[in-house]
């Protein structure tokens, strides 16, 4: 069903430790250099983010769990690299050979770097389905959830909200659907709403029967109450 | 080498991280894959040009001008793109405001989905599984972790960014702030009161 990172609600993880003040961005020089080399990589244009995140995911929850934030990233760039045909197994094990590469002339380069930062990757689209769901109205989230087209498959509907009666917040517009775009099968775009969640509708033992939790769902998570 | 077609190839690459990334930035540069300047161009970009700065001047902005915060709060993208805080990680941008009744607070618990635009890059404490794992369920535990108490009768909502809609907090302007200029208020406000889990300054420089 869930993969290690659906922690949402999960017990036993201690205090958060806020970080000192004036805390530089990266904390080594090599964990600014992971998240670079990712985006770079990104910018080869041979996955999409829900394709990256799903790679993360993946990792073994042992790996998961014993790797910090950016060591998850090296181990899922470097899987994604394998398994989208861009670097060999003999590549990684600095066995392969430094031919010229077919992708080589996507490099992201230096001068490009603002733009594309700029430009970003806007996840909303035109068509797809009609909104079904208006403010205000009750609906529920698929129960059990999970990704309904790939057994194990990516999908942003986290276990601790399944199953859940919450009302539509807002419409946000029509968005690509990651339970699609993270395996190839197209971006099966969906309007996308936030939804509000009592907090007595999510957890055995509330905090505060006040509080609130808002998540974003596509259509397809969701059915009128 | 014998190709054993493992599900996770990474184990292939040295086991120290700052070597792992070493190896690859050197496969990848000999392959013509990737630039070693266009990542100088991209860190220098997170390290010194985007941050928590840029949020900071929306937020005192919006105390400032009841007019821009209309509009923010209505319609964040199209106000954030005039000001060229837009892009990568905050595409589709939503600020939600604290008042005496609600407290916001954000979130994401499948990952670390943040407004890089506005904020840069999230912090490790943003990141880790406690802050990931416990937010949604006992936001007011966490908010203590941080120093920070409300007020009784303030509901708190957590916003867990299970999209790619970013959301950023407007927090409330400290009080004894009139007669402040923009530059003077951005000051007070802090990257952690624009994600919920702080409060801004106040101008005695007590929080």
């Amino acid at each position: 069903m869930s993969r290690v990172h659906d922690m949402g609600g999960r017990f036993g993880d201690g205090p958060v430790r806020p970080d000192a003040p004036n805390a530089p961005v990266f904390a080594t020089e090599w964990h600014a250099r992971a998240l670079a080399v990712t985006l770079a990589c990104g910018a080869l244009g041979q996955w999409n983010i829900d394709t990256s995140r799903h790679a993360r995911e993946k990792l073994s929850p042992i790996d998961y769990t014993r790797f910090s934030y950016y060591e998850i990233w090296l181990a899922a760039l470097a899987d994604l690299l394998v398994h989208k045909c861009v670097l060999s197994e003999d590549d990684l094990a600095g066995q392969g050979s430094d031919a010229p590469h077919p992708l080589a002339e996507k490099r992201l380069t230096a001068d490009a770097v603002a733009g594309v930062l700029a430009k970003g990757g806007p996840a909303d689209r035109e068509g797809g389905p009609e909104p079904l769901f208006v403010e205000g109205q009750a609906v529920r989230t698929r129960h059990p959830g999970g990704n309904r087209r790939v057994s194990g498959g990516h999908t942003r509907l986290p276990t601790y909200a399944t199953g859940a009666t919450g009302r539509i917040l807002r419409l946000h517009g029509t968005h690509v659907l990651p339970d699609s775009a993270a395996h190839g099968l197209g971006e099966a775009p969906e309007p996308l709403y936030a939804v509000v969640f009592p907090a007595g509708e999510l957890w055995s033992h509330p905090e505060n029967p006040e509080d609130e939790v808002v998540l974003d769902m596509w259509q397809s998570y969701l059915e009128l109450v | 080498m014998p190709h054993d077609h493992s599900d996770h190839p990474h184990a292939l690459l040295p086991p120290d991280p700052a070597l792992r990334v070493k190896a690859l930035e050197t496969i990848l540069t000999r392959k013509g894959l990737i630039d070693p300047a266009a990542l100088d161009e991209i860190i220098d970009t997170y390290q010194n040009k985007i941050g928590p700065q840029n949020g900071a001047r929306v937020v005192a902005r919006a105390w400032s001008d009841p007019a821009f915060k209309d509009a923010l709060l209505a319609d964040a993208d199209p106000v954030l793109a005039g000001l060229g805080y837009s892009g990568r990680q905050g595409e589709h941008m939503v600020v939600v405001e604290n008042t005496p009744a609600q407290h916001n607070m954000v979130v994401c618990t499948l990952c670390s989905c943040y407004p890089w635009p506005l904020l840069g890059i999230p912090p490790a404490w943003y990141k880790s599984d406690a802050y990931r794992a416990r937010a949604v369920r006992e936001p007011r535990a966490v908010l203590a972790d941080f120093g920070v108490s409300l007020p009784e009768g303030t509901r708190v909502r957590v916003w867990d960014s299970t999209a790619e809609v970013r959301y950023l907090v407007l927090p409330m302007r400290p009080k004894g702030t009139e007669g402040l200029t923009e530059d003077q208020l951005a000051i007070l406000v802090t990257r952690d009161s624009m994600v919920g889990t702080g409060l801004p300054r106040s101008p005695e420089g007590k929080t």
